[in-house]
């Protein structure tokens, strides 16, 4: 036990060797600083769980040092041993050490606490006398106390009762003063009568049964009554302003309160009536069969009428907002008659007194809303619509802006030209069109910035938060989509049956727009815009430029395959009637090109100058040395080089042209064509070429039948090949024309070559 | 599953006429009429062994002149009509007749090719189809599932109605009428319907189809400006009675319901020149094939206005018949109108596209420059169609 108490003290290296030979368990780590201490407190129960005890342990509570020397006896060897008994006395003598500083330590200490001890017993004998003088002391104080208090008493009571007295007479005093300032203030001031009366009031009551007090009673009432009736005259008059002071008056006057509800309600329900049906009174009677022709413009302006309708009736609101459900449904028909009034703002009027009048109309409400919460958001829904509205109505002014722009450009092609005088040239048409278009939605965008200026409250709205996405999205891209489907309409709808078909000189106008559109308009606007509403992380996904180009493109793509479509079926139907109708069989000896080959190229030309105002050309094969044969330079000329020139280069030209050889049927006559002049042009003399080929398939010739089509198919040769990307494709047809003639004839001789040149020379 | 490679037949004419002989329903037969202007033209009897894919033909002189159009009775396999023109230096003048084969050429070919080229035969003139009154024969039509003694011809601004007398010896005008308007009006082309008791007929001209009545001979009804140019053919749908499909220059197919004229029921734009021809399956009317001067030949697959919608529909006692299991499986999809194929043998315009009287699945295509392919619907989607 000694050796465990050494342990705890100071020789915990020492206790711990022998626990480490012993083997002990190696969770012993945290569990020995606490080993004492539990010991110290009673075996815990997880020592009790533990293994039998240990005799063998030096530190354990068990140990038997007969058992343990037996042990260490029987197990050890001799060298160990010895080194174990050398460890033991060292330790004892260690252990004795200590134990002797300890000691001294300690008896230190216990030698000055006695002295301390023997101080103190002096010291409270000392104390015990001075308490006792003190006790005596404050006997003496308390008595003679006791004897001024008794001799003072009397006189206290009385000055007491003195001011009892004076204090009594003051509240008479007052009392009696109540009618007479009652009577004073009942005219000027009822808010001060009413002050006096209730503090009165009570007292009166109390003493009613003195005659005297009655009277002033009776007084006062009368005068009470006197103001309450005139306050609910007042009340009742249509002056509003203070009719809720009234109220709170005639409240502590003790008049019925439901009764006064019912009024005060009445008297406010009739007067917002009033500014209703004065708001309602300058919209047009609403027509429930909804034909009315267009309404009278508005009496007022909209910044009038929300001004008025703001700081009459919502003021008139204000004082109502306690009484929710009543001043809602009053909110809501003016919310109602706000709305029919925006509804006529059909025209595009003046957007900024728009924005004004929405601005105060918002400003105004934020007092009354607070108290409404309900209104808060039917107001702001209400802005929020009426924003939205004027944006749509927006897009309908510039599409119906750009259907009036496209009936100019028709009636302008349309129009008949003196001869002589060139009316205007499509490409001025084009750029009339393009400039006044994009000035209009220029415009449009500039009025739409309006809503989100700094100074306008309700362009903090959580609507206006996405104010940019909403008009690129419901303005700029509608507007630019609707075009792509209006041009593309052109193409698809029309030419179907009955409706009149869009001239082709319209056709290609459009596919240019929609080409300029797709190369740079779009992403010009789509970058306005986002300049003027700069796009928000957090909005919504956005129509991506890249999207809306590809539809611009398709459509211009569909124009030109629609107008090579017309166009060529305009000069194949004319090649098909002329081949249809002659007798080729009792034909006599050529001596001219035929008038419809000449009309033929004359139209050709004259599609080559049009597409030509428009497009760049695009590739052409080498030309033969012959180009001088004609005076080309007059198109060249007029075709305006290099204007839209950068804007476009030819796509898979080249691949469209090399599936045609000879050989191969043209498998892609009507086939997409690719967008530049020269492949225009091409398509529609396939068109043309294959058209004269199959009907002369359908016909039996005579000799010079065969010699009629084979000037007309040089002449066509001489005059076609500079139209086409690649002149044996007409060289190709042609060819195939001549022998199916050939073909088809009962006795084939051909003219002499020179002769048929001869012949075209003359032509 | 492979499907079987086309077969090539090349003429040594040009061609634009080409018949099944739609009496014949157990062998692939169709009939070829030549145009050459200097040599006898031909009738080619093409035989199709499909089981070793192997073509026989027949050569029958046809020395009248070149054949524009020609058809076969549906009744006697030996029996059948052409146009053909009759030149002479001045003039010239479609004709039309009705010739007998010889009998051994009837129902398939006995003789080896050799043979054949060495020793043509000749057709048998029945009847001529008198026309010195009414212009130009654009064609001539049997009245479809009947004894083969009506036909109607097509000449100029005339339809004619004949009945044929003593085994198609004489053929006797029964009734006739004319379309009647402003300038040179000309049939193109005619259908008779299979449909009511066969008593309508449909004409193309210019760009009108118009429906006859051959009882009364009167207009039942028209389709103005069916086509934006010339309407070149017209089929009706054989089992959906008042559908219609024409083709024309405007390089489109479109199909029609009779009873509403005013717009198209569909139209397909998948040629790229004039479509001369445009041909329903004899038994799945969803299938389409068009011939056009771009030198392809189409099949579509037609199945939103066909008469099976939604596929094959499963008759009761045939489900009685079968397990109830197999049930769930013949429920498909709707499926979607497409184009199955386009058939690219041909290396000029082709004129004309028949189906097969014997084999729903096949079909024959020919060209001006004389080829003759003969191709087959794609395996799958006669799976498709028939499981």
């Amino acid at each position: 036990m000694a050796a465990a108490t050494a342990g705890s003290g100071a020789g915990s290296g020492a206790a711990g060797s022998p626990e480490a030979t012993g083997g002990s368990t190696g969770g012993g780590g945290w569990r020995r600083p606490h080993g004492p201490l539990q010991r110290y407190y009673g075996p815990s129960t997880a020592e009790a769980a533990e293994a039998p005890p240990d005799p063998t342990d030096i530190n354990g509570p068990h140990f038997d040092p007969e058992v343990f020397m037996t042990k260490v006896r029987s197990e050890c060897p001799l060298g160990q041993l010895l080194a174990r008994e050398a460890t033991l006395s060292r330790e004892i003598r260690a252990l004795d050490s200590d134990m002797q500083t300890l000691l001294y330590e300690n008896y230190n200490k216990f030698i000055s606490a006695t002295d301390t001890i023997r101080k103190m017993k002096v010291d409270f004998r000392h104390m015990e006398a001075e308490m006792d003088d003190l006790a005596a002391n404050m006997a003496a104080i308390s008595a003679s106390s006791a004897r001024v208090s008794a001799a003072l008493q009397d006189r206290h009571r009385r000055g007491a009762q003195l001011a009892g007295v004076q204090a009594l007479l003051r509240k008479l005093q007052a009392l009696v003063e109540v009618p007479g300032r009652l009577r004073r203030w009942a005219g000027t001031e009822p808010a001060r009568a009413l002050r006096c009366h209730a503090r009165a009031r009570a007292v009166l009551r109390h003493y009613r049964h003195l005659p005297s007090f009655r009277a002033i009673e009776d007084e006062s009432h009368a005068i009470m009554a006197e103001l309450a009736q005139r306050l609910r005259t007042r009340l009742r008059c249509v002056h509003p302003e203070p009719a809720d002071e009234c109220v709170e008056m005639l409240l502590q006057l003790e008049e019925p309160a439901e009764e006064l509800s019912e009024e005060f309600l009445s008297q406010a329900g009739a007067r917002l009536e009033a500014e209703l049906a004065a708001l309602e009174a300058e919209l047009p009677t609403a027509d429930p069969s909804g034909t009315a022709t267009t309404p009278p413009p508005p009496a007022s302006d909209i910044l009038d009428f929300v001004d008025r309708g703001s700081s009459a009736f919502v003021g008139t609101l204000c004082q109502l907002g306690r009484l929710e459900p009543f001043a809602a449904a009053l909110a809501t028909r003016y919310f109602a008659l706000l709305e029919r009034r925006l509804a006529l703002e059909r025209g595009l009027g003046d957007t900024s007194l728009l924005v004004r009048a929405l601005d105060r109309f918002h400003r105004r409400l934020r007092a009354l809303l607070e108290l409404l919460p309900t209104g808060a958001d039917a107001a702001a829904a209400l802005v929020a619509r009426a924003a939205r509205e004027r944006v749509d109505r927006y897009l309908r002014a510039l599409q119906t802006f750009f259907l009036g722009c496209l009936g100019d450009v028709r009636q302008a092609l349309a129009a008949p030209r003196p001869p002589g005088k060139e009316g205007p040239g499509l490409p001025d048409l084009l750029a009339t069109l393009a400039a006044s278009v994009l000035g209009q939605l220029k415009a449009v965008l500039a009025y739409v910035q309006l809503f989100t200026a700094r100074d306008v409250a309700f362009a903090s709205l959580p609507y206006f938060k996405f104010w940019g996405v909403t008009l690129r999205e419901g303005l700029v891209v509608a507007f630019v989509r609707w075009l792509c489907r209006t041009a593309r309409g052109f193409a698809d709808g029309p030419a179907e049956r009955g409706a009149p078909a869009a001239p082709p000189a319209l056709l290609l106008l459009l596919a240019r727009l929609c080409l300029d559109y797709e190369n740079s308009t779009i992403s010009y606007i789509l970058t306005l815009t986002d300049e003027q509403f700069p796009p928000q992380d957090s909005g919504p996904a956005v129509t991506p430029g890249p999207a809306l180009c590809a539809e611009a493109r398709a459509a211009a793509q569909r124009l030109l395959d629609h107008y090579v479509q017309v166009q060529g079926a305009a000069v194949a139907q004319m090649l098909r009637k002329s081949v249809e109708t002659r007798d080729w069989l009792g034909t006599v000896e050529p001596r001219n090109v035929r008038a419809v080959m000449k009309r033929v190229v004359e139209d050709i030309t004259a599609i080559d100058v049009q597409v030509g105002q428009l497009f760049e050309e695009g590739v052409r094969r080498a030309q033969s040395s012959d180009s001088s044969r004609r005076a080309f330079s007059v198109y060249s000329s007029s075709r305006a080089p290099g204007r839209y020139a950068p804007s476009y280069t030819p796509r898979s030209a080249p691949v469209q042209h090399a599936t045609w050889t000879p050989s191969l049927r043209p498998r892609a006559m009507y086939a997409c064509c690719p967008l530049p002049q020269v492949s225009v042009l091409t398509g529609i003399i396939k068109i043309s070429l294959k058209t004269l080929l199959e009907c002369v398939r359908l016909r039996t010739l005579g000799r010079f039948g065969l010699q009629q089509v084979q000037v007309d198919g040089h002449y066509l040769q001489l005059y076609l090949w500079r139209f086409a990307s690649d002149e044996r494709v007409v060289q190709g047809l042609l060819d195939e024309v001549a022998a199916s003639a050939a073909h088809r004839c009962l006795d084939p001789v051909p003219m002499e070559h020179s002769v048929v040149e001869l012949i075209c020379e003359r032509g | 599953m492979e499907d079987d490679a086309p077969v090539i037949y090349g003429l040594e004419f040009q061609a634009r006429a080409l018949t099944p002989q739609t009496a014949e329903t157990d062998a692939i037969r169709f009939l070829v009429g030549t145009q050459s202007l200097r040599y006898d033209n031909q009738i080619h009897i093409i035989d199709f062994d499909d089981e070793n894919n192997i073509i026989n033909k027949n050569v029958l002189l046809h020395q009248v002149g070149e054949i524009w159009h020609i058809s076969t009775s549906p009744a006697d396999k030996g029996v059948l009509a052409t146009c053909y023109n009759k030149t002479s230096d001045t003039k010239v003048m479609t004709c039309a007749a009705v010739w007998r084969m010889p009998k051994e050429l009837e129902s398939g070919s006995h003789e080896s090719p050799d043979d054949s080229s060495s020793n043509t035969q000749t057709l048998e003139l029945l009847c001529h189809l008198d026309n010195t009154a009414h212009g130009n024969m654009a064609c001539v039509m049997w009245e479809p599932m009947g004894d083969g003694k009506k036909i109607i011809s097509l000449a100029d601004n005339n339809i004619l109605l004949w009945d044929l007398q003593e085994s198609s010896a004489k053929a006797v005008l029964s009734s006739s009428t004319a379309l009647e308007g402003k300038g040179q009006l000309k049939f193109t082309s005619g259908r008779w319907s299979p449909h009511h008791n066969c008593t309508q007929i449909a004409t193309a001209n210019d760009t009108t189809v118009r429906g006859w009545d051959t009882r009364s001979m009167r207009q039942i009804y028209c389709i103005e400006n069916a086509h934006g140019q010339l309407v070149r053919d017209l089929d009706f749908n054989p089992n959906k009675q008042y559908y219609l499909a024409s083709c024309g220059d405007d390089c489109k197919v479109k199909f029609w319901d009779t009873r509403n004229v005013t717009e198209p029921v569909k139209t397909l734009e998948e040629h790229s020149h004039w479509v001369w021809n445009v041909r329903y399956n004899h038994s799945h009317d969803q299938l389409i094939l068009t011939g056009s001067s771009d030198s392809r030949v189409i099949l579509s697959n037609m199945v939103s206005i066909s008469s099976e919608p939604f596929g094959h529909m499963v008759d009761d006692d045939e489900l009685s018949d079968q397990e109830d299991q197999h049930q769930e499986e013949k429920i498909k999809e709707p499926l979607q109108d497409s184009v199955i194929a386009t058939y690219e043998e041909h290396e000029d315009s082709v004129y004309a596209v028949e189906w097969s009287s014997a084999d729903p699945w096949l079909f024959a295509s020919l060209s001006y420059d004389g080829r003759l392919v003969i191709n087959r619907v794609p395996r799958a989607l006669k799976y498709h169609i028939l499981l």
